[in-house]
């Protein structure tokens, strides 16, 4: 007798604890907000699977913006913004979207968020507006979003597709403030503006701070081709200190 | 002249790559052989060459600010200027459905090695700065627009063709480990385009 309920019982109650180690696991999954798996969402992207050094995606608007810090800084918001919740939009519509037409939803899906971006610039930022010209509208096309979109938010859930939104637009704005802050700094002596370096007057006495000492600005760095090579410095040094991005060729 | 003017300008003075850093994405991404990056760089052309005339014709009969006149007078004021990204996008994006369908029936070798960067011209920033800029642009006829177009899809053509050609003889080269791949095409990318730069003394 004894034999024949000990197996079932047993067999119930290891049905029993994997139910419990589902429910859990999908529980902690519920909870933690930022467990580990999470949490590696959004930080990979700031240096092991960055959007612009590694992944090479959205490299266009990262150079032509980059110029002086004000615009860069604008410029990440907006692509935070749009990132996130196009991710988010797509990962809601993932299970209804026929594969064939996907591209064409995601960027409508992506323009609508672009023309919101677009428009609340206009009204409350103009100058800001006029001084990204057509690199607002060209987020749409921004090769991170689109590539984030297939990559991700068709696969996953709302949540994580958040995140990964959040943490790639951060990892693209990463490098865009770097590359601004550099080439604003050493192109006109300024940062957002301020003049940090001193100011520059007509004669060497009527200077002060470092242009005082004959220091002169580099105008090369307000010019694009120099956004190329301090894109290339920075891979260069990322990639010296983080041995596992280097390329076989 | 004006249109041969504005053919060397849209090349040479504001190369897509080498002035505005357009469609770096796929420039970056497909220019290991010169084979695929003349194959790429020929469908930029083509689509180039036919989304920016149509999409002049829309701005112009559709979205600018009085537009829509040619349907009565009461449609004067109507602005529709808002709706220009979404209208671009969607002629582009079916523009490349149409160059997908025609190279993999005639071309299935360019097709197989083009993959996936094919359906992502939809999304090169080039395509749709094209657009954008014809706009910005304001030119008086269409004959313009068809001129900047295919112009810009040439220098957009040159500039890939360049990079590949480099990147195919630099394998052979002893570059830094950290700065192989990725970081020295971006170095050879700003001192080519230090050389574009010359052209822009010339006055048209």
């Amino acid at each position: 007798m004894s034999s024949e309920t000990n197996p079932k019982s047993k067999t119930e109650a290891e049905k029993k604890k994997s139910e419990m180690l589902l429910f859990l696991s999908s529980s902690e999954e519920k909870e933690h907000f930022l467990s580990k798996a999470n949490r590696k969402i959004l930080k990979d992207p700031l240096n092991d699977n960055n959007p612009i050094t590694v992944q090479v995606l959205g490299i266009c608007s990262a150079l032509a913006i980059t110029v002086q810090l004000k615009p860069a800084i604008v410029m990440s918001l907006a692509v935070v913004f749009v990132m996130a919740f196009s991710n988010v939009i797509i990962s809601l519509l993932r299970n209804s979207i026929p594969s064939r037409i996907r591209i064409i939803v995601q960027l409508v899906v992506v323009a609508a968020m672009v023309i919101l971006v677009d428009q609340i610039l206009k009204a409350y930022a103009f100058d800001v507006s006029k001084q990204l010209s057509i690199f607002i509208g060209l987020i749409i096309t921004n090769c991170i979003i689109m590539g984030r979109l297939e990559a991700f938010a068709l696969g996953n859930g709302v949540y994580k597709s958040f995140l990964d939104g959040i943490g790639n637009a951060a990892g693209y704005g990463l490098i865009l403030i770097v590359i601004a802050f550099f080439r604003e700094l050493f192109g006109s002596g300024k940062l957002l503006g301020y003049e940090v370096l001193g100011h520059q007057g007509v004669t060497l006495a009527e200077s002060t701070g470092l242009y005082s000492l004959g220091y002169e600005d580099n105008g090369f760095f307000l010019l694009s081709p120099m956004a190329l090579i301090v894109v290339g410095v920075i891979i260069w040094v990322q990639r010296a200190g983080n041995r596992k991005l280097i390329e076989e060729n | 002249m004006d249109l041969v003017n504005l053919f060397v300008k849209s090349i040479f003075i504001e190369n897509m790559i080498f002035a505005y850093f357009l469609g770096m994405c796929s420039y970056l991404a497909v220019s290991k052989t010169v084979k695929t990056a003349v194959g790429l760089g020929a469908a930029v052309i083509f689509v180039l060459l036919i989304t920016v005339p149509v999409n002049y014709l829309l701005d112009n009969y559709l979205l600018q600010p009085g537009a829509l006149s040619w349907l009565g007078a009461e449609f004067i004021d109507v602005d529709l200027s808002f709706l220009s990204f979404i209208m671009f996008i969607a002629v582009i994006a079916s523009m490349v459905q149409l160059v997908e369908m025609i190279v993999e029936k005639f071309a299935p070798a360019l097709y197989g090695s083009l993959g996936i960067f094919l359906p992502l011209i939809a999304v090169n920033c080039a395509i749709l700065g094209g657009s954008l800029f014809m706009q910005q642009k304001d030119f008086s006829g269409i004959e313009g627009a068809v001129v900047y177009g295919l112009g810009s899809g040439l220098g957009w053509f040159l500039a890939i063709l360049a990079i590949a050609a480099i990147r195919e003889k630099i394998a052979y080269s002893n570059v830094p480990a950290p700065l192989k791949g990725l970081g020295i095409t971006f170095i050879i990318t700003g001192l080519m385009a230090i050389g574009f730069m010359s052209f822009m003394g010339i006055k048209l």
